[in-house]
């Protein structure tokens, strides 16, 4: 079995680039030159130093000593929180930016739900001089006032997406629209690993990083490099693709997705999409996803906006119909508990995407020798305001 | 018999074709404004199955969709409406809509009732060639349905014959890099295109679609091919003059 995409674009049955024509030009151009530009020294070089020097890698891997002892078992924690920007996003957004100034591109656009991906995206175009467009659905631009302003701040021009139902998927169709009217000069810059081949391999190789890190760094505390599990919340999934992408095809590695339940997986205000979604297409790739019968994409819900995407990317999809991976989904009521409780236990505030990961405790019992790192993909700066609702802080 | 879409290719004219969205403005609206653009002297109709995220068209068909989606269409009810249109209509008729809703009615099954109400064709604008060719062309072949691809100005010409050679209807021009809906006016970087798809000599005749909203533009976009397409300013008309006047909206083309 393998866990990497083929040369059509498939992780086993799902992947693909189901693109209008009008989009072929830009993602076939993107397809045949990925590889090459990525593989080249210097590119390799200059994504190196920006990784160490701008985003300030490599992100610790901290053993977690007091919520270990609660749950009786060893866990180490990625620090991802502690990138520059505050999260995962920006290993993906400095990789594209370099790929798109090797494609001679003058203009970036991308799409954003909670703002994360926005403010990332802003940050690599400040730091490259290049023109940013953020699309952004109209109602998180309502709920996400704070991470508009910081993308305002760093020059970027954010987009309200006012078309369907006004959050992340109407962003995106709004930013594949404009690629569609912007062919030449525009790179699209996804932030998930998600979309038409070849964005979920780009986006999962330059998340890998995160994963090869975490071997070196066990090895240097375990004297392994194998963890028993690497865990981690899946929204469209590029943080959990990089979590695990070294450990993929290590059988002895458990792979743990956390997805988010909302309310309750069938409450009808979801985001399960493993347990909920059918196979299709969305955004240009064939994957699980939330859908009518008839076939029409449906808005899922989760409390945290990073995790409210009604598909998954296609390397989960396969993960999770060939078992390799673990899926497990984690409600609103636990992913705020567990995030209240590494604040109390270790001093660290995790974004409530995060926190769905951390909440694996409540469903899965690990070995006191078990050696489970979890994904830390970001810090709670951001989602204060739902914190503060949520316990009346 | 041959396909009424080859049929109607083979005519000595330039073809007007009309998409509008199914189930818009009103949800039974579908039969009488397919009866009524034949009526009105139209020559080809694409019948928009609508979807929720449809991603190469522009605002005017996206609300369209919304609001036909709104008013409870479906791809069976399209069926259901659509079961008797052959008694009264003879222009050809294709259905043009996005893959996912078709996927989950069953490829298989979408085309077996397309036959059997009598679609000739269909549009599938993120159906991709090598797909189409590799998994789905068999079936729509043993059911009779012409499958129409697209052509932007990107597209090159070692693509565009490729796509000539998996056609069996015409070729779909869309006249600019854009979504639907986006342009009122042809310029000299259309009008270069048009001549260097002419000079391709393609196997398959072209109908240009995207930008073509009035008579200027029908008649520069058929003036080297064999047909255009109006799609959003027809929906427009519908939205602000409902379906009594279909036939004026035509006249104003033609």
């Amino acid at each position: 079995m393998s866990y990497q995409v083929n040369e059509k674009g498939y992780y086993g049955d799902f992947g693909g680039a189901y693109i209008p024509e009008m989009l072929y030009p830009n993602v076939e151009e993107l397809r045949t030159t990925y590889l090459d530009i990525m593989n080249d020294p210097s590119f390799k070089e200059e994504f190196n130093q920006l990784l160490r020097d701008y985003v300030g890698r490599p992100s610790p891997l901290y053993f977690a000593k007091r919520l270990s002892e609660k749950y009786n078992t060893k866990v180490y924690l990625k620090r991802e929180d502690l990138n520059h920007t505050g999260a995962h996003k920006v290993n993906n957004t400095i990789g594209q930016i370099l790929v798109a100034k090797r494609l001679g591109k003058n203009r970036i656009i991308a799409e954003t739900g909670a703002g994360q991906h926005g403010v990332a995206t802003a940050t690599v175009c400040a730091l490259m001089g290049i023109e940013c467009i953020v699309y952004m659905g109209e109602i998180d631009i309502k709920r996400q006032a704070p991470n508009v302003a910081r993308m305002k701040m760093l020059g970027a021009e954010v987009r309200p997406a006012k078309s369907g139902s006004k959050t992340l998927k109407d962003a995106t169709n709004e930013a594949i629209r404009d690629w569609i009217n912007n062919p030449v000069d525009t790179h699209y810059i996804i932030g998930s690993a998600i979309g038409p081949h070849p964005y979920p391999d780009m986006v999962t190789r330059f998340q890998s990083i995160i994963s090869e890190e975490i071997k070196w760094q066990l090895k240097e505390k375990e004297g392994r490099e194998h963890p028993d599990y690497v865990v981690a919340c899946i929204g469209g999934g590029s943080n959990a693709a990089g979590t695990y992408y070294h450990f993929l095809d290590e059988p002895s590695v458990g792979i743990i997705a956390v997805e988010a339940a909302g309310k309750g997986v069938n409450s009808g205000e979801s985001a399960a999409t493993s347990q909920l979604g059918k196979e299709g297409i969305i955004h240009g790739c064939k994957t699980l996803l939330m859908q009518t019968p008839d076939g029409q994409i449906t808005e899922p819900y989760s409390i945290s906006a990073g995790l409210d995407y009604p598909g998954v990317g296609p390397l989960h999809s396969h993960l999770y119909k060939t078992g390799r991976g673990e899926f497990y989904s984690v409600t609103d009521d636990d992913a705020m508990t567990a995030g209240l409780e590494l604040s109390q236990l270790e001093g660290i505030i995790p974004a409530i995407e995060t926190s769905h990961a951390l909440a694996i405790f409540n469903d899965k019992t690990f070995k006191p020798d078990d050696i489970v790192v979890i994904g830390l993909s970001g810090r709670g700066d951001k989602d204060l305001n739902t914190y503060i609702d949520y316990f009346k802080l | 018999m041959k396909n009424r879409i080859n049929q109607k290719l083979a005519e000595d004219k330039r073809l007007l074709s009309i998409y509008f969205t199914a189930g818009y403005p009103s949800l039974h609206d579908t039969v009488k404004v397919i009866k009524d653009l034949e009526k009105s002297g139209v020559d080809m109709i694409e019948i928009g199955l609508p979807f929720s995220d449809p991603l190469a068209d522009g605002p005017t068909i996206q609300e369209s969709s919304t609001a036909a989606l709104k008013n409870g269409m479906t791809t069976a009810l399209l069926f259901e409406q659509l079961k008797d249109i052959r008694k009264s209509v003879n222009i050809p008729l294709i259905i043009m809509g996005y893959f996912n809703p078709m996927m989950q009615y069953g490829i298989e099954e979408f085309c077996a009732k397309c036959k059997e109400i009598g679609i000739d064709g269909l549009i599938i604008p993120d159906l991709p060639v090598a797909e189409y060719h590799e998994h789905y062309q068999e079936t729509f072949e043993k059911y009779g349905l012409i499958n129409v691809f697209l052509i932007t100005p990107q597209t090159s010409d070692e693509r565009i014959r490729c796509i000539d050679e998996v056609s069996n209807g015409f070729i779909y021009m869309v006249s600019s890099a854009s979504t639907t809906g986006a342009k009122n006016t042809f310029g000299s970087e259309q009008q270069q295109y048009f001549e260097r798809i002419e000079a391709l000599q393609l196997k398959n005749p072209q109908i240009v679609g995207f930008g073509i909203s009035n008579k200027e533009t029908f008649l520069q976009a058929t003036k080297t091919s064999k047909g255009a397409i109006i799609g959003s300013a027809f929906i427009k008309h519908l939205t602000h003059n409902g379906v009594d006047s279909i036939e004026d909206f035509v006249m104003t083309i033609r």
